[in-house]
C-alpha cells in the first residue's frame, strides 16, 4: 500500500505555500498581490533566459564533461589549476547562484571540490557583463577595489570552507 | 545522449518550482522591505555595513538588480558602507535560497558557506571604503 503514496517533491510544497500566500493575500490586499505578480513576471523573463542557457550548459556538460575530467580539473588532486579554473568560470558564467545550484549539485556529485564551489559562488560580483553597471552607478575606482576584495575573499571562503568540509 | 537528456529533465524538475517558488515570494517581499531601507540605513559607521549585509541576504535576486537598486539607494543618501556591503550579500548570501542550495550542495554547506559570506560582505564593504580613501 506504502508502495502507492506518490511522494510530492519538497520544491513544489514550497511553490504551493507561496501560491497559497499569494491567494491569501489577494482577499485583502489584491492591489498589492497583482503588482507583485507583475513584478514576478518581469524578473521571470529576465531569469528565464538565464536559466534556459544554465540548462543548455549543463546538457552540454552531461553530453561532453565526463566524471573524471572534472576530478581531474576541479576535483580532490586540481591543485592551483583546479582554484584558477574555478575564479575564470565565475568571471565568465553569469547569473545568480540559485540559477546555478543545479549545475554546482551535478559537478560536485562529479568530484567538484566544495572549496572550489565555494569560490565560484561568493564571485557573482565579479562579472564582466555587469561591469558597465556597476562603473556607472560607482565609478571604476570603487568597480576595481571592490572587484579586488571580493576575488580575495573569494578565495580565503573557498580554503575555509574546504577545511570545514573536509571529508565530505 | 538520452542519459544527459533524462538527466537534465530530473534536474529541471528539481530546481524551477523552487526558482519560481522563490521569485514569487522576493516580488512578494521586496515592496514590503523597500519602504525600511531609508530608514534603517543611518549612514553609522558600524552599524551600516552589518544592516546592509541583513537586507541584502533576504534581497537574495539577480546580480545586476543588486547594483541598480545599490545606486539608486546610494543617490537616496544611503552610505556607500552600506550599499557595498548590500550588493555583496545580495549576491552571495540567500536566507530565502537557503532550501535550494541545501538541497544541491548540502545543508552543512549551504549554512557555513553563508555565514562566512555575510561576515564577509560587512568586511569588503568597510576595507573597500577604507581603501578608497586612501587611494
Amino acid at each position: 500500500m506504502s508502495d502507492r503514496i506518490i511522494k510530492i517533491p519538497n520544491g513544489m510544497i514550497f511553490l504551493f505555500i507561496v501560491v497559497l500566500i499569494y491567494g491569501v493575500s489577494a482577499l485583502t490586499e489584491p492591489d498589492f498581490v497583482a503588482g507583485a505578480f507583475g513584478n514576478f513576471l518581469v524578473t521571470f523573463s529576465k531569469v528565464l533566459p538565464i536559466l534556459l542557457i544554465v540548462y543548455l550548459v549543463m546538457f552540454f556538460s552531461f553530453v561532453f564533461v565526463k566524471p573524471e575530467m572534472v576530478k581531474r580539473q576541479l576535483g580532490r588532486n586540481s591543485g592551483i589549476k583546479g582554484w584558477v579554473y574555478a575564479i575564470i568560470g565565475s568571471i565568465v558564467i553569469s547569473g545568480p547562484s540559485y540559477v546555478l545550484f543545479p549545475l554546482l549539485g551535478e559537478l560536485r556529485k562529479e568530484g567538484m571540490k566544495y572549496s572550489l564551489i565555494a569560490v565560484f559562488m561568493s564571485n557573482r560580483n565579479v562579472q564582466l557583463a555587469y561591469l558597465p553597471v556597476i562603473a556607472y552607478y560607482f565609478g571604476w575606482r570603487f568597480s576595481f577595489v571592490f572587484a579586488f576584495y571580493v576575488l580575495a575573499f573569494s578565495l580565503l571562503t573557498g580554503m575555509l570552507m574546504g577545511k570545514v568540509m573536509r571529508g565530505k | 545522449m538520452k542519459i544527459a537528456t533524462q538527466k537534465t529533465f530530473q534536474t529541471v524538475k528539481t530546481s524551477l518550482p523552487i526558482v519560481v517558488g522563490i521569485l514569487m515570494l522576493l516580488s512578494y517581499l521586496g515592496p514590503i522591505l523597500e519602504k525600511y531601507y531609508s530608514k534603517v540605513f543611518t549612514g553609522n559607521y558600524i552599524i551600516d555595513p552589518l544592516v546592509g549585509a541583513l537586507a541584502g541576504s533576504v534581497s537574495f535576486g539577480i546580480p545586476v538588480a543588486s547594483y541598480v537598486t545599490g545606486g539608486e539607494l546610494l543617490k537616496a543618501g544611503v552610505s556607500l558602507l552600506a550599499v557595498t556591503a548590500f550588493i555583496f550579500s545580495w549576491t552571495t548570501v540567500g536566507i530565502p535560497m537557503l532550501p535550494l542550495e541545501a538541497a544541491h550542495l548540502g545543508k552543512k554547506f549551504a549554512i557555513i558557506r553563508n555565514a562566512i559570506n555575510f561576515v564577509a560582505a560587512i568586511l569588503i564593504a568597510i576595507l573597500t571604503i577604507l581603501t578608497l580613501k586612501i587611494i
